[in-house]
């Protein structure tokens, strides 16, 4: 199959500490890829560079190439906004933008001009907003409520909303870091449920430091190890046979 | 008693006995205004401008001097602002931390600090430069370097306390920097960005030396941008300077009126800012 991802030879640095090292890996196209190892391995850092937000950060440097479906993110006359338009992020906080939370699910639309062909005035960009509320499982806790101040809904549904958000522009690929590790378990549940639904026609990379989650999300993972990627494959496989010395003795909780 | 007892005792007692002079001075000064000026305040002094030999004792208003006042703070502010918030936003969004921006918030810094007669001193040699007169659109200019670097550090802070979080939720749904100062910063930051508009603007219009070349003095009310205009702090000057108690009493009277439109503008400012504050995310 095509890898939807390719990474080719990633080394990241922040000031004069190296935090990835010459990374080569294929993320497939479709289902869910988690990223797992221990704290500061460079999980997030790797995730960050598949949508260029790494970039954002002072005194970053980063050296290699990812390929989107064939194109390098990384070379010159890349435009970054549509990168990031394709690749969109859950962060492991929710983070509303100040605004209500129909305006929320708009904005990336507004900004794209995604509906300005379709002008069937506002009702046709509500239905739109319905629909990526329902995708994110939000739908039948603010159908009444729209205008409120995205703010004032709670940890766990602001973090549904802001995967509605993401899933407005629709990206091919999501990128999710940590997406539950704020949250109780119902809501994780919830998130993780719609990622389940979701993974059938969006790429999803998801960054976990919790094992299970990787075991009951994942269908392939790659293993990060002091910013070396040390293995990766299909989850049966490197859960169960692992090649490598270090995956092993992580996996059963010997290190880490 | 032991070190560290006397110690923490003898602080708390510096502690608030600095707290009691700045207080007292405060309530002295307000006391002040208040007893010697509100005797001497009634309608005429809203309503009418000064009447022949009003700096005599006799009768008219100040409402020269609070148009005037109001004309060149708002048009200093505004004109402060439309500088003021290109700069805070391109200090926080676009320039990365360089030894320019620095050098930028170093100045600013300074500039805050300068006397407002060294801003009266330049805007006056800008306006002959210009061929202009003292005039009320020369003091607005005056008025609008003066709250300049107010304004920008004030704005340049609130803007710094938008959490990194939100800037990359907007750039991670492809938007550009423009896209999330316009339409994410400014809504988060708004009760922000209007204290430090209402701080500039206070120290605008209770500034004296800096108009006192640039806008002239009138006791026409202001009708033209290109005329001279009076101003409250010069009112107040020059009716304190006169020898006769009942001048300076209405001297004490302006500050009072001073006093009340800032007091008026920050209990605006404020609701206002709680109105915005529905959005805001913490």
């Amino acid at each position: 199959m095509k890898p939807k991802i390719r990474i080719r030879s990633l080394s990241t640095w922040y000031g004069n500490q190296q935090a990835l090292r010459d990374i080569n890996a294929d993320i497939p196209a479709r289902g869910i890829t988690a990223i797992i190892g221990p704290s500061g391995c460079g999980k997030t850092t790797l995730l960050r560079c598949l949508n260029r937000l790494l970039e954002e950060t002072d005194g970053i440097c980063v050296m290699g190439r990812v390929f989107l479906d064939g194109t390098d993110i990384y070379a010159r006359g890349i435009d970054v906004t549509e990168i990031r338009t394709r690749v969109g992020l859950l962060a492991p906080k929710p983070f509303p933008l100040p605004m209500s939370i129909y305006e929320n699910v708009a904005y990336g639309r507004r900004i794209h001009g995604l509906d300005i062909l379709n002008k069937g005035n506002g009702r046709n960009l509500d239905k739109i907003v319905e629909r990526y509320l329902r995708a994110a499982g939000l739908w039948e806790e603010v159908q009444g409520r729209l205008d409120a101040p995205a703010s004032r809904l709670s940890t766990g549904q602001q973090q549904r909303l802001c995967l509605a958000r993401a899933l407005a522009v629709e990206p091919d690929v999501l990128l999710c870091d940590e997406p539950t590790s704020a949250l109780d378990p119902i809501s994780a549940q919830k998130i993780e449920e719609q990622l389940k639904t979701l993974k059938d026609e969006t790429t999803i990379v998801v960054v976990t430091h919790l094992l299970r989650q990787a075991y009951r999300l994942a269908d392939y993972v790659l293993f990060l190890w002091m910013g070396n990627l040390v293995e990766s494959g299909p989850v049966a496989q490197v859960f169960n046979h692992p090649e490598d010395e270090r995956t092993r003795a992580y996996l059963s909780g010997m290190i880490g | 008693m032991k070190k560290n007892k006397l110690e923490e005792s003898f602080f708390k007692i510096l502690m608030i006995t600095s707290l009691a002079t700045v207080i007292g001075s405060l309530f002295l000064i307000l006391g002040t205004v208040i007893l010697r000026g509100l005797p001497a305040l009634n309608v005429e002094m809203f309503t009418q401008i000064p009447k022949g030999g009003y700096y005599l004792g006799k009768e008219g208003g100040i409402l020269n001097a609070i148009l005037g006042s109001l004309f060149l703070a708002g048009g200093g502010t505004i004109l402060a602002l439309m500088v003021s918030l290109p700069i805070s936003i391109y200090l926080q969004i676009y320039a990365t931390r360089s030894h320019l921006v620095e050098l930028i918030r170093l100045s600013l810094d300074v500039l805050w600090g300068m006397p407002s007669i060294v801003y009266g001193a330049f805007a006056f040699t800008l306006l002959l430069f210009l061929g202009m007169r003292a005039s009320l659109l020369g003091g607005m200019i005056t008025l609008a370097f003066l709250e300049l670097p107010i304004m920008t550090r004030g704005m340049d802070e609130s803007i710094a306390m938008v959490p990194v979080t939100l800037k990359e939720s907007s750039y991670a749904l492809g938007a550009t920097r423009y896209e999330t100062a316009i339409k994410v910063l400014l809504r988060q930051t708004a009760p922000g960005l209007l204290t430090s508009m209402l701080l500039a603007f206070g120290r605008g219009i209770g500034d004296a030396a800096s108009v006192l070349f640039t806008a002239g003095y009138t006791d026409r009310l202001p009708d033209s941008l290109f005329g001279p205009a009076a101003s409250l702090p010069l009112a107040v000057f020059f009716q304190l300077g006169t020898p006769f108690p009942a001048v300076q009493d209405r001297a004490y009277a302006s500050a009072l009126v001073l006093t009340l439109i800032i007091l008026v503008l920050s209990l605006i400012s404020r609701s206002l800012a709680s109105r915005f504050t529905k959005h805001v995310v913490r």
